[in-house]
């Protein structure tokens, strides 16, 4: 069933929509990741202009997102108060985030910077996730003394001021490092058009010692701001949300979410993570072929609006 | 006296072409682009119409043409640097049609000399503007071939020789197959009767493409009104993602 959408004035197939939104809604659920490093690039390869697959994924993301943290709470796993500190230092890091890309945009190498920043982040958050769930698992299989297992491992984080209790996630920090976080996903968030869920779900893991169960559902419930934000800036800012195109992926995000949501709780927490280093692997490599590789067609075509 | 002289100098001024004109109609004149569309078929049909008895020389020949709105674009070409591929240059095209169908009767160069084709940019070579676009990359020529290329391969121009059926030097008719990726505006349709190459006479027609229905609410919503559309959008989102929550509770019950 071909449908045509309004905003990006292309006709797809509507079930393929539908099929999209659910693989990365199921993924999101799972992992807590908005999937927005995904999203772009399907609806890219399948035809939608840049612009329009920016600005829908967001919305896309909202959604999924919302989903995802309503099946989170249930299990009381999104820490409020922490989601809070790191969606105050988010707001902040995406309004840089979208001065710098403003500022590559006049440069005129906008592309090229985010390509290469998608390789560099998710190639290393990838690569390292990898390695240390590879290890967990490992251990884990290993025969013997059990490993005296400490709640969290103090460092330099624990001896920053204005400490705060998170309840949900059993820590008593400072502040400054979830806030500190938080900017640097924004940043990241508003060069690279993503929510920031694959870098914040291991930052949270590694840098703040949050439990990984925690982490999913206090990172959904950061994600679904920075992306709402996002959404409405394009839609005031270049007209590119197209709804229709968001309805359908919607759809099929919202039940994929769930879906992921119930096999996420099955799995182990190194499991879960060595998946998703894989998945943000893949695409990284894929994204470096594209770089290094020479492409069928050399010349691409983009109409410009009449004035 | 003097007006049976201006009679038959108006008659001599007269071209002797001229006693053969064109009389073309369209299947239909608007298309409605709804969120069903899948693309459309238009008949453009006609027949010649003769005050004088069949004249002599080569046979008559249709050329039927379809236009899309044009727009300007930019072509950019990648190039290797650092080992990685990116775009290097670029070149802006000043206008170029969105959509174009060239159907003929016969094979193009039997149909149309090359002075009437520039005259009335029968084909791509005469609506392709690209006005100095020689200072702003190397081998600019590159660029507007590649252009033809993509745009030749994706369907988005269509080349179709011979697929006018014209009978009895008298009766045409032409089906255009209009894609579903069609974007709105006025799409121009113009009928050639060529003899020899020369155009005897020729008619343009417009078809209104326009989108309707909820296609039409939105994209005027996401226009006039940017922050509600937005904030829908959001809500949208936020009921979508409610709804799923909550239909799933249900069904594990």
């Amino acid at each position: 069933m071909q449908i045509y959408l309004p905003i990006a004035e292309v006709s797809v197939n509507a079930f393929m929509l539908l099929g999209i939104g659910g693989i990365v809604g199921f993924l999101s659920g799972m992992f807590g990741v908005g999937g927005g490093f995904l999203i772009t690039p399907l609806l890219l390869f399948i035809g939608i202009p840049p612009g329009i697959a920016v600005a829908t994924g967001a919305n896309q993301v909202v959604a999924s997102s919302i989903s995802g943290v309503l099946a989170q709470l249930k299990r009381k796993a999104v820490d409020f108060p922490m989601g809070f500190v790191l969606l105050a230092g988010g707001i902040l890091g995406s309004w840089a985030g979208v001065r710098v890309f403003a500022w590559m945009t006049a440069l005129g190498q906008v592309d090229l910077f985010v390509q290469l920043s998608y390789v560099l982040f998710l190639g290393l958050i990838g690569a390292m996730m990898f390695v240390e769930s590879a290890r967990a698992m490992i251990r884990a299989r290993r025969p013997g003394p059990a490993v005296v297992r400490r709640a969290h491992v103090h460092t330099w984080v624990h001896r920053l001021p204005l400490k705060m209790k998170f309840r949900s996630s059993g820590l008593y920090i400072s502040v400054l490092p979830p806030f500190a976080v938080g900017a640097l996903v924004g940043v990241l968030a508003g060069i690279m058009g993503v929510g920031g869920g694959f870098i914040l779900v291991p930052a949270m893991i590694y840098i703040l010692g949050m439990p990984t169960k925690v982490v999913i559902g206090t990172s959904l419930f950061q994600i679904i701001f920075v992306t709402g934000f996002t959404t409405v800036v394009h839609a005031v800012n270049s007209h590119t949300v197209d709804m229709m195109l968001a309805l359908l992926l919607i759809l099929g995000g919202v039940v994929g979410a769930q879906m992921g949501a119930q096999i996420g709780l099955r799995l182990k927490g190194e499991q879960l993570r060595i998946l998703l280093a894989l998945l943000v692997l893949a695409v990284a490599i894929k994204i470096a072929f594209d770089l290094l590789l020479r492409p069928d067609e050399l010349f691409s075509i983009t109409p410009m609006v009449l004035p | 006296m003097i007006r049976a002289a201006l009679l038959a100098l108006g008659l001599l001024a007269l071209p002797a072409a001229a006693s053969e004109t064109i009389v073309a109609g369209l299947s239909q004149s608007r298309v409605s682009i709804t969120a069903n569309f899948d693309g459309s078929e238009i008949l453009i049909y006609g027949a010649v119409k003769r005050d004088a008895p069949f004249p002599d020389g080569p046979p008559l020949q249709v050329i039927v043409t379809v236009e899309g709105p044009s727009t300007p674009l930019i072509i950019r070409r990648k190039e290797r640097s650092f080992g990685i591929w990116l775009n290097r240059s670029a070149v802006t095209i000043d206008r170029a049609p969105s959509f174009y169908v060239v159907a003929t009767s016969a094979p193009l160069a039997r149909s149309l000399t090359e002075t009437e084709n520039q005259r009335h940019g029968v084909t791509l070579d005469y609506l392709i503007r690209a006005v100095g676009i020689t200072a702003e990359a190397e081998g600019a020529g590159e660029f507007v071939e590649a252009l033809r290329r993509i745009r030749l391969n994706n369907e988005q121009w269509r080349v179709e020789e011979s697929r006018v059926l014209f009978t009895e030097q008298t009766l045409f008719r032409s089906d255009v197959v209009l894609p579903a990726n069609l974007i709105e505006g006025d799409y121009r349709v113009r009928v050639f009767l060529t003899r020899g190459g020369r155009v005897v006479d020729h008619l343009e027609r417009n078809i209104g493409v326009r989108k309707a229905g909820l296609e039409r609410f939105l994209f005027v919503t996401a226009h006039d009104q940017p922050f509600l559309y937005g904030l829908a959008s959001l809500l949208l989102a936020a009921v979508a993602g409610w709804a799923a929550n909550a239909g799933f509770k249900l069904l594990r019950r």
